[in-house]
């Protein structure tokens, strides 16, 4: 029989990594995206690795994909011609968002376009009530009188959201029985399928997100097997979702919103692997790029997940200048906080750090490409923390001239700071914008990150890694090898699964054990079913979810439930379980409030792929150092000398303690004079606090 | 020095997201749409004086710059002395708090080592207060409901039982009303144990030096953004609905070097009915319109707000005092920030937007079963409130924003939600076309709304409407935005302000005003005058008779549009 050999492709917005998987033996590259075509990087890569493999295109067992394609169509509005049709009386909620303004100081504001202009915006006269009653019957004559309209536009894709769909799909199910007859060949969204929950804004923009990229999407995933069977890979393809699992091509295609930050949902899923791999409880991701940072929480070796994600945001990467899209993500906050970000001096002398960047071209100013706005990468070069002539491998010699010029410019004469002083402040700034994130997260999940381990990935998180875990009291970190193409590996890694949703609203006081048992029952049918579809043979365990609120709120908490506590179906059980987790996240419970529940969950999956046993490695002597540099200290205000290793050559075992730098090919672990770190049996760099 | 500043750059930072954190907890624990969907609250933090440090940037700027002032009433009320820890204290005086009864205000004093360091305080707008609803139809405070003093909710960690059960029996929603008192204790608990983190993080007994650090950075820079204006004074003026009799807003803005000033001689005496609006609310507005023009990033703490000075005359209808009725002080609040634009565009010209809706166009129904004949047996009694918008008025260089709240930052509920909250239905929300006053600039566009109940209801539908007969002035030859409209669906006609019932079976129709535009007609870009036909913004009656497109251009929109398309 032959081995498997599984290939891991994420499309990034500069680099489309791939990984290939033979039999526990890795293979990587890294290929530069290629936008008119994606698939073309893909194939380039695909025949790098295999050829590095010594295996053939046809001897590849499973693909699985994630791609940052959706997310950029959305933001660049390169999806299809569109339509909408809604309730009548209510054709503007798209545009109409919450009515509010997302920065209340700017008085020239201007608000982001809707996904669809008012003109493909339709309504039918029906209403469904808010207990899933009909109020207003639709009348099949009316929505085919309008699909004349639609054939005449031309539309190629059409999104169907109705009030109260989520209750009552009856309306919006005959809608595409009348389209799908007279209008065939055109894509068809319901928001009763696409994102079934209450609130009509996140619930229409989320179906019209849906409906505007999904012929792009489809044309993409059907060329892409196309050109991979050409090559002679047949093998079955699969996607990597939001929410961190896999889906089947063909689910992809039907709803391809679930594939935006699939790339980072990839990275979480290589963290909650390491996590596995390392038996720890609690985890903060942290992958710090050249734009962005992501940080996600990782429980029990699983990534936190949430309900709406907000995507394109249009103002600063400020919080409701996007698109909400609901549907199952993994929970990350994604703050501009890159190498690339670049900082200024405001108005009161404060110094400010992104989400501007200066991407690859002109860079950073040390890159001596034309970048005069200091960035991160400029002040990590002026503490010490990157070597001259050692960046990205030596192929990016850097100018630390430049870097000192653009920083005095910028922050040291407004602010009367001597260049190192600035620089100082511009990487602490930073620093602090993750760190808050970071606790803000952890806060609105009720967590203490004091408690938790850090895994950090991505070009630039090793070198803030160490000040990142001081400032937040993390006391231990991990430096995963690979971490370059972490997002890749992580799709190798991931289940395949489906969470099945349901919006019913049940008082606690009107608890019905047997059709509690009949709904979760059905739902378990529902989403084992999908998930056979996609691993016909491996093992499939459910995850039972319920969200509950005191009723008259207008937000539940998550409450995980084990399978003998949700299928037992016991009241009593329900409300402790829901008390627990109510006073963990905010203190105390309210006394004397009815309780109900209004969503449920159930969550099917393959396991994890199994985690590799890690020998324990005897400690090693101190390897001779290549080097001596001075490094700055946030925490002390000064610098010190820190000896430079090279990582490759570090034997398993070794410790080290800091100040230290630990360099490799695509980034640097920087050891602040707090830390040590030690080399694990998996090549992982683990980083504690010195004298511990 | 050098490192110390580092230090309170991040610490300053850190404050600002724990309030911020503060306010979510709010948000998630909430009870009434108004706070958890419609984010009508606020959250800060103080130094041990009562000056406010930091504030999250929530709803409403009616409640935070007010809230400024709020923890230097507690202190007084409670007594210095009387500060403990463990305790928690509440109020909702207008006067010392945020403006009327309905917003609830609650205060937590810090301690850390024994000693005390700080204040956190927030603020929510309950759904319901007792005395006769929300609404205009006040004679006295009197009226207007419960009236709870600065008080310990919570003495030293034991909550005060016969205080819960009188604001309980008082109110028409007493499960929402408590629970969001409840919200209101866990959202400063919130923001006191992180700040207590922090404080042992940054090894720190107290916050005299980070509190003389943010009041001292942010008075230099709003003073150093005062003295480059010209040092100018005008007048403003704007006259608006009132509740029986117009109302006449008069100001005087005037630049002295380290300060402003905004004296509102000459304004209206008080309204009998309850549209009058405490001075603390006014000083909020009036800040935050001048904040917006002159210094919009300055975070709001007490020195970047001290610089502004508002002083009206005492009982001018901006100056109301005990017992005058001011339930609904905000729709006369939210125009302060127009009035004094009216004054500010002659002193900084081509810097001010014109006129909009203003007043956030809210109304409340309370539902109960049909008394013209038997109810179903699943009738019930509910109160329920809904925050929506008009247009905003265009700006010097942008048209206006569409169905957008300004000054208030509110968000609007979910149809959904607010249909989950009370038997009642929504029947139509959307945008109304033509609202926007034409001009270079267009207005932003108001909204129709209609409202009902469920069969088997009846309800009194409380209006709190301005712009009837005011509708937004165009600015710099712009046109005026249209006024406000409303009506029963068979055509009785209804008041602005007011109870007023709705029989079974009917509903009550809505438009709501759009935002006035700016600058002639003449210089606005015929290609945006397409594709606001083309979008439905104006109609084809507009574009001909206004707007000047000829009969063909019309019909070559027209035709474009039904094929989805614009130019």
């Amino acid at each position: 029989m032959a081995q498997a050999a599984r290939l891991g492709v994420d499309i990034g917005g500069t680099f489309t990594d791939v990984v290939l998987d033979v039999a526990g033996q890795r293979h990587s590259t890294k290929v530069l995206t290629t936008y008119a075509a994606p698939e073309d990087a893909i194939v380039q890569g695909l025949h790098r690795v295999c050829e590095k493999a010594g295996i053939a295109a046809s001897d590849l067992t499973q693909i699985i994909h994630g791609t940052t394609l959706a997310t950029n169509a959305l933001i660049e509005r390169r999806g299809a011609k569109t339509a909408l049709i809604t309730t009548q009386g209510f054709r503007d909620v798209i545009e109409m968002r919450s009515e509010s303004r997302f920065e209340q100081y700017d008085l020239n504001l201007s608000l982001p376009d809707p996904l669809l202009p008012r003109n493909r915006r339709y309504t039918v006269a029906e209403r469904i009530g808010a207990r899933g009653d009909v109020l207003i019957a639709l009348d099949r004559a009316e929505v085919e009188a309008l699909t004349d309209t639609l054939r005449e536009a031309g539309y190629q894709s059409i999104a169907v959201g109705l009030l109260h769909s989520y209750a009552n799909p009856a309306h919006e199910r005959l809608i595409r029985s009348v389209l799908e007859k007279h209008l065939p060949g055109v894509m068809i969204s319901l928001s009763c399928e696409v994102s079934p929950q209450m609130r009509e804004y996140e619930r229409f923009t989320t179906t019209v997100a849906n409906a505007y990229i999904k012929p792009l999407m489809t044309s993409y995933l059907d060329r892409l097997a196309e050109r991979l069977a050409a090559q002679g890979a047949t093998c079955p393809i699969f996607l990597m979702h939001s929410g961190g699992g896999i889906i089947s091509l063909q689910s992809a295609a039907e709803f391809p919103v679930r594939l935006v930050e699939s790339g980072p949902a990839g990275g979480a899923v290589f963290a909650a692997g390491i996590a596995a791999r390392h038996g720890l409880d609690k985890v903060l991701s942290f992958d710090m790029g050249g734009t962005t940072a992501k940080i996600c929480l990782i429980r029990g070796h699983k990534p936190k997940t949430a309900r709406v994600f907000e995507v394109a945001r249009s103002y600063r990467f400020k919080k409701g200048s996007g698109m909400p899209i609901s549907i199952p993500v993994i929970d990350m906050v994604e703050i501009g906080a890159g190498g690339g970000s670049l900082a200024r001096v405001d108005g009161m002398n404060q110094i400010r750090v992104g989400p501007q960047s200066a991407g690859s071209e002109p860079g950073p100013a040390c890159y001596g490409r034309g970048g005069v706005l200091p960035a991160v990468t400029d002040a990590d070069l002026i503490l010490g923390k990157l070597d001259p002539d050692n960046f990205a491998g030596g192929t990016i010699p850097l100018d630390t001239a430049a870097a000192a010029h653009a920083l005095d410019q910028a922050l040291g004469q407004p602010l009367s700071m001597p260049t190192v002083e600035a620089a100082w402040g511009l990487a602490e700034v930073v620093d602090e914008n993750m760190a808050n994130a970071a606790r803000v997260h952890a806060v609105e999940n009720g967590e203490d990150l004091s408690t938790y381990t850090m895994i950090a990935f991505g070009g630039a998180a090793p070198l803030h890694a160490g000040r990142l875990c001081e400032k937040l009291g993390v006391a231990r970190c991990l430096i995963p090898q690979g971490a370059g193409v972490g997002s890749a590996i992580g799709f190798l890694r991931a289940p395949f699964s489906f969470e099945s949703n349901r919006t019913q609203f049940m008082p606690l006081a009107q608890f019905d054990p047997a059709a509690v048992r009949a709904l979760f029952a059905e739902m378990q049918v529902e989403a084992t079913r999908f998930v056979r579809t996609c691993a016909p043979t491996a093992p499939i365990h459910a995850e039972f979810k319920v969200y509950m609120r005191y009723k008259g709120q207008g937000w539940e908490i998550p409450v995980p439930l084990t399978p003998a506590q949700a299928l037992d179906a016991d009241p009593a059980v329900f409300l402790q379980r829901f008390e627990q987790d109510y006073t963990t996240l905010f203190g105390r419970p309210v006394a004397g409030m009815a309780v109900e529940i209004t969503l449920w969950s159930v969550n099917a999956a393959t396991l994890a792929a199994p985690v590799e046993d890690l020998a324990p490695v005897a400690a090693q002597p101190l390897p001779v150092p290549l080097g001596q540099r001075p490094l700055f200290d946030a925490a002390l205000g000064t610098a010190r000398s820190a000896a430079i290793y090279d990582r490759a050559s570090l034997p398993l075992g070794t410790q080290i303690q800091g100040p230290a730098l630990i360099t490799e090919e695509e980034t640097t672990t920087v050891l602040p004079l707090s830390r040590q770190a030690r080399i694990l049996g998996d090549g992982c760099i683990d980083i504690t606090v010195q004298g511990v | 020095m050098a490192r110390s500043q580092v230090v309170y750059q991040v610490m300053w930072n850190r404050l600002i997201s724990i309030v911020e954190e503060q306010a979510q907890a709010l948000v998630r624990t909430a009870f009434s749409t108004s706070v958890r969907e419609a984010g009508d609250l606020s959250a800060g933090v103080y130094n041990a004086a009562g000056q406010m440090l930091a504030q999250a940037v929530t709803g409403t700027p009616g409640h935070v710059n007010a809230m400024a002032d709020a923890v230097a009433h507690f202190i007084r009320r409670i007594g210095p002395d009387n500060l403990a820890e463990g305790d928690v204290y509440i109020t909702n005086d207008p006067w010392e708090g945020t403006g009327h009864l309905h917003d609830i205000t609650v205060c937590t004093p810090s301690f850390h080592k024994g000693r005390h360091v700080g204040f956190f305080a927030c603020t929510a707008h309950i759904v319901d207060i007792g005395g006769r609803g929300f609404g205009a139809d006040g004679n006295s405070v009197y009226e207007e409901g419960l009236y709870i003093p600065a008080l310990k909710l919570i003495d030293k960690g034991r909550l005060d039982a016969t205080l819960i059960a009188l604001i309980r029996a008082n109110v028409r929603e007493p499960d929402q009303v408590v629970g969001d008192v409840y919200a209101l204790t866990t959202c400063n608990e919130i923001g006191h144990r992180r700040l207590i983190e922090t404080m042992v993080e940054f090894d720190l007994d107290d916050l005299d030096g980070i509190s003389d650090f943010i009041l001292t950075n942010s008075h230099h820079a709003t003073v150093a953004r005062i003295a480059a204006l010209p040092q100018g004074a005008a007048e403003g003026a704007m006259t608006i609905d009132g509740y029986d009799t117009p109302i006449d807003l008069k100001v005087k803005v005037s630049f002295h070097g380290d300060h402003v000033l905004c004296d509102w001689a000459g304004t209206s005496g008080l309204d009998k009915k309850g549209i009058n609006v405490p001075l603390v609310y006014t000083k909020a507005y009036a800040c935050y319109a001048l904040k917006c023009a002159i210094a919009p990033e300055i975070p709001n703490n007490a020195a970047s707000l001290a610089p502004f000075r508002i002083t009206a005359p005492v009982n001018s209808i901006v100056n109301a005092l005990h017992p005058a009725p001011v339930a609904l002080r905000h729709v006369i609040g939210h125009m302060v920030p127009d009035t004094i634009y009216d004054a500010l565009d002659k002193i900084l010209p081509r810097t001010v937007p014109a006129e909009g809706a203003g007043c956030l166009c809210n109304f409340q129904v309370s539902l109960r079963p049909r008394s013209d004949q038997a109810a179903p047996c699943d009738a019930v009694r509910s109160e329920v409130l809904t925050f929506n918008s008009g247009g905003s008025g265009a700006r010097p260089t942008l048209d206006g924003m569409s169905a957008t709240a300004f000054p208030s930052g509110v968000m609007t509920m979910p149809v959904e939600a607010t249909e989950h909250a009370g038997p009642v239905i929504i029947w139509r929300k959307e945008l109304r076309p033509d609202s926007g006053g034409a001009g270079q600039y267009r207005g932003g566009l108001g909204q129709f709304m209609e409202v009902g109940a469920r069969e088997g209801h009846e309800f009194d539908f409380s209006a709190m409407f301005d712009r009837l007969h005011h509708p937004a002035r165009g600015r710099r030859g712009g046109m005026d935005g249209a006024p406000t409209t409303l009506a029963q669906d068979d055509g009785r006609a209804m008041k602005g302000k007011g109870k007023q019932f709705v029989p079974h079976g009917r509903k009550v129709v809505m438009a709501f005003p759009g935002g006035a535009g700016y600058g002639a007609l003449a210089d606005r870009d015929t290609a945006l005058i397409r594709r606001d036909l083309a979008l439905g913004y104006i109609t084809p009656a507009a574009a001909r008779t206004i707007y000047g497109l000829t009969e063909a251009e019309i019909a070559q929109v027209t035709a474009q549009a039904r094929l989805g398309e614009t130019d």
